[in-house]
């Protein structure tokens, strides 16, 4: 890992945080999407190291927890389904539906396999031709593209007993939906530099200017978020709301073109519900028409009643950032990675398990 | 790995009737008798199993230590090993944990139907050369065979006995604040081994498991430093995270350590950050974690890094009075956090 050694260096670690202590004269918002970046910031301790008057607040950017109740039971009835077989990213497999969650289907015996790529779950179903391959395409814009390539690939192999199910979630109408929310308290937002990877970030130009809040697509080590945090304030401080580019050794502003297409090719942008959010216009991913055969809502007659979410999980008001894990009555007592009420306390890099793992009785 | 490959040169295949393992195998009848026979007893030769009793019959002296597990590894096959020798070298290294020379095993299968004579053969080479490496004789056991679908190809247990060194005081009422935390080689080998043949995931060089015996270094030590050890255990199944959150909890004491010392391949690094998951918690089968006096730690670990199982041993960390029951991580660029327990199996992320 040397090419990552240099944005792990305690001392430039140290610079930036003397830096933003110098140029911070009020206390900032900051809201970092990705949870990817909420995990490095709790893992390797920042948020201990930040001047106190800075508030992180950790955003939707967890597929796993803002997948809604009613796609997990739609996944979960398609596993009960007689000779179907469920590939899905791990991590997927302890998010809670309305009556169970994959790993409990699949200790009732669904076939339910982790897979680390669709690509694998079409050779699944290559070699197991008297079964239905279903694979849950969950995921941001970053796991859209591998997504779509499984159904064109699956396409011109001519393989039919493929399909997926797909729950892909769009960045920027979600932080449409935060900062036009009436309680809306942030004041600058970390883009996730993977999405943009992919996207690029073009897209955050109209919403920069609309809301008057600054964006800084930011990487994922110690480094690229002091950084981004340092970026972010510096145009705070100056009354500024630019979109920049904090992790220009990954993201162009136009994105990866290939990708996009790909994309393209495969999916229509659709209505989402986001758990805890609720629906959010134009939000989301569903396959397109031309490659209807290969939608698993289309090739199955999924018949499930529409699930509520728990209303005991706060998940809605932690993801729009307008409470802390910690303030959850349910935090920690009720509510832990073994038996999560929602789906922030399931993932690595929801919020919610990223501060009980690590910070749940910080030093 | 050569040691390997002359064993299997020394132990050619015996003549089997037989190319697959039936449910036959397990009735105790003639065709249990053949199979251990031929494969079993003539392989693990010795007095104690040549006198073919219900049981062992064994004389030993002096405080005993006693350890059982079982082995359910999927796939049995693995690079660097195969279920074979993790049965030995884990049972092997529980009981050198309790500071004792190992004596001897017994060794337990049940077998799922279909499982090819030859695969059996090979996990019955690997025992042979892991029980003579670690100095142990195979000295009871049992087969059985369970229908299709009712195991998966094989499952192993073994128990063992081993002789509590004299100098050996071993025990974790005895750690106290300063005592010095070393882990004795790389950490998440053996875990990420499993999951990248699990995965078919492929890495520039082979990622192998870590198993190994322990008990011939873990006995030098102790006659070398005594008591000055206060605690050994090896960090398999949940890692190095999950000893020192037993041991924090069994102490109150507050576990301290530092990231940067932390002994790591860059490759299972790399592997470890793509698969989203944290190297504190991946298996390990080779490795152990000893707490000790801080006024010997350089020097045991001087004698520790001499050992072909020492060499990237290090100190990792300090026990303290401070955070008591807990385990801190100080991270390399300077934060700090708390390492919990794991909940469930650590799980691939997606992105």
């Amino acid at each position: 890992m040397k090419h990552l050694s240099e944005y792990r260096d305690p001392e430039l670690v140290q610079q930036y945080l003397k830096e933003i202590h110098r140029i911070t004269t009020k206390p900032w918002t900051l809201m970092e999407i990705c949870g990817g970046q909420t995990h490095s910031l709790v893992k390797n301790g920042i948020l201990e190291m930040l001047p106190e008057f800075i508030t992180m607040v950790h955003g939707p950017g967890c597929p796993v927890c803002v997948t809604s109740v009613s796609v997990i039971d739609e996944v979960i009835w398609l596993a009960e389904q007689p000779n179907v077989i469920i590939g899905s990213f791990g991590d997927m497999l302890r998010v809670p539906g309305s009556r169970k969650s994959l790993l409990e289907a699949k200790a009732e015996g669904a076939d339910i396999r982790i897979l680390y790529s669709p690509l694998e779950a079409v050779k699944l179903a290559k070699e197991n031709p008297t079964k239905e391959v279903v694979f849950f395409a969950v995921g941001f814009e970053t796991t859209a593209p591998a997504n779509a390539l499984s159904v064109v690939h699956a396409h011109q192999m001519g393989i039919t007993n493929y399909s997926i199910l797909a729950s892909h979630v769009l960045v920027p109408p979600a932080m449409e939906a935060i900062l036009g929310d009436e309680e809306n308290m942030i004041d600058a937002f970390l883009a996730a530099g993977h999405v943009c990877a992919i996207m690029g970030f073009e897209e955050y130009f109209p919403i920069a200017e609309k809301y008057k809040t600054p964006m800084v697509v930011t990487g994922f080590e110690p480094v690229d978020l002091l950084q981004g945090i340092m970026m972010a304030i510096m145009q705070l401080e100056k009354g500024e709301y630019k979109v920049e580019n904090q992790y220009a050794r990954s993201v162009q502003r136009e994105g990866n073109r290939m990708a996009k297409e790909t994309i393209k090719e495969v999916f229509e942008v659709s209505d989402r519900v986001w758990r805890g959010i609720g629906e959010i216009p134009l939000s989301g991913y569903e396959v397109n028409e031309k490659y209807k055969q290969f939608n698993a809502r289309n090739k199955f007659n999924i018949d499930i009643p529409f699930a509520e979410e728990n209303k005991e999980c706060i998940s809605g008001d932690i993801m729009k950032g307008l409470k802390k894990p910690k303030q959850c009555p349910n935090f920690g007592t009720t509510c832990k990675p073994e038996h999560p009420l929602g789906a922030p306390m399931v993932s690595s890099e929801g919020s919610c398990a990223a501060y009980y793992q690590y910070a749940q009785n910080i030093i | 790995m050569n040691e390997k490959i002359k064993m299997q040169l020394h132990c050619p295949m015996p003549k089997f009737d037989f190319e697959v393992i039936t449910l036959g195998h397990g009735s105790g009848g003639l065709l249990t008798h053949r199979l251990l026979q031929t494969g079993v007893f003539d392989l693990f030769k010795n007095d104690h199993l040549d006198q073919q009793h219900d049981g062992a019959i064994l004389e030993l002296s002096g405080k005993l230590a006693f350890s059982t597990d079982s082995y359910v590894i999927s796939p049995i096959f693995f690079p660097g090993g195969n279920i074979g020798d993790l049965a030995i070298n884990g049972t092997v290294n529980d009981i050198a944990m309790c500071g004792a020379t190992p004596k001897y095993l017994s060794l337990s299968f049940i077998i799922e139907e279909g499982l090819t004579m030859k695969k059996f053969w090979e996990v019955l080479v690997n025992i042979k050369t892991a029980a003579d490496k670690a100095g142990i004789a195979i000295v009871t056991g049992d087969t059985k065979v369970v229908e299709k679908g009712k195991g998966d190809k094989l499952f192993i247990n073994t128990s063992g006995i081993g002789v509590v060194h004299p100098k050996a005081a071993i025990h974790h009422n005895r750690i106290q604040a300063g005592d010095a935390i070393i882990i004795s080689g790389n950490i998440a080998n053996h875990g990420i081994a499993i999951m990248s043949r699990r995965q078919g995931l492929e890495f520039e060089t082979t990622i192998e498991t870590d198993s190994a015996n322990l008990n011939h270094i873990i006995i030098a030590l102790i006659e070398q430093f005594g008591s000055d050890i206060k605690f050994l255990r090896d960090p398999t199944r949940g890692g190095l995270a999950s000893v020192l959150n037993e041991v924090a909890e069994l102490t109150g004491l507050g576990y301290e350590i530092n990231q940067k010392q932390l002994p790591i391949d860059a490759q299972v690094e790399g592997a470890c950050e793509m698969l989203g998951l944290d190297p504190l918690y991946v298996a390990n089968e080779g490795l152990f974690v000893a707490i000790v006096k801080q006024s010997i730690a350089e020097k045991l670990l001087e004698q520790l890094k001499a050992d072909e199982n020492g060499v990237n041993a290090a100190i990792i960390g300090y026990v303290t009075e401070e955070h008591r029951g807990k385990v801190v991580i100080k991270s390399a660029i300077g934060g700090k956090r708390i390492v919990g327990y794991l909940t469930g199996e650590q799980l691939p992320r997606i992105c």
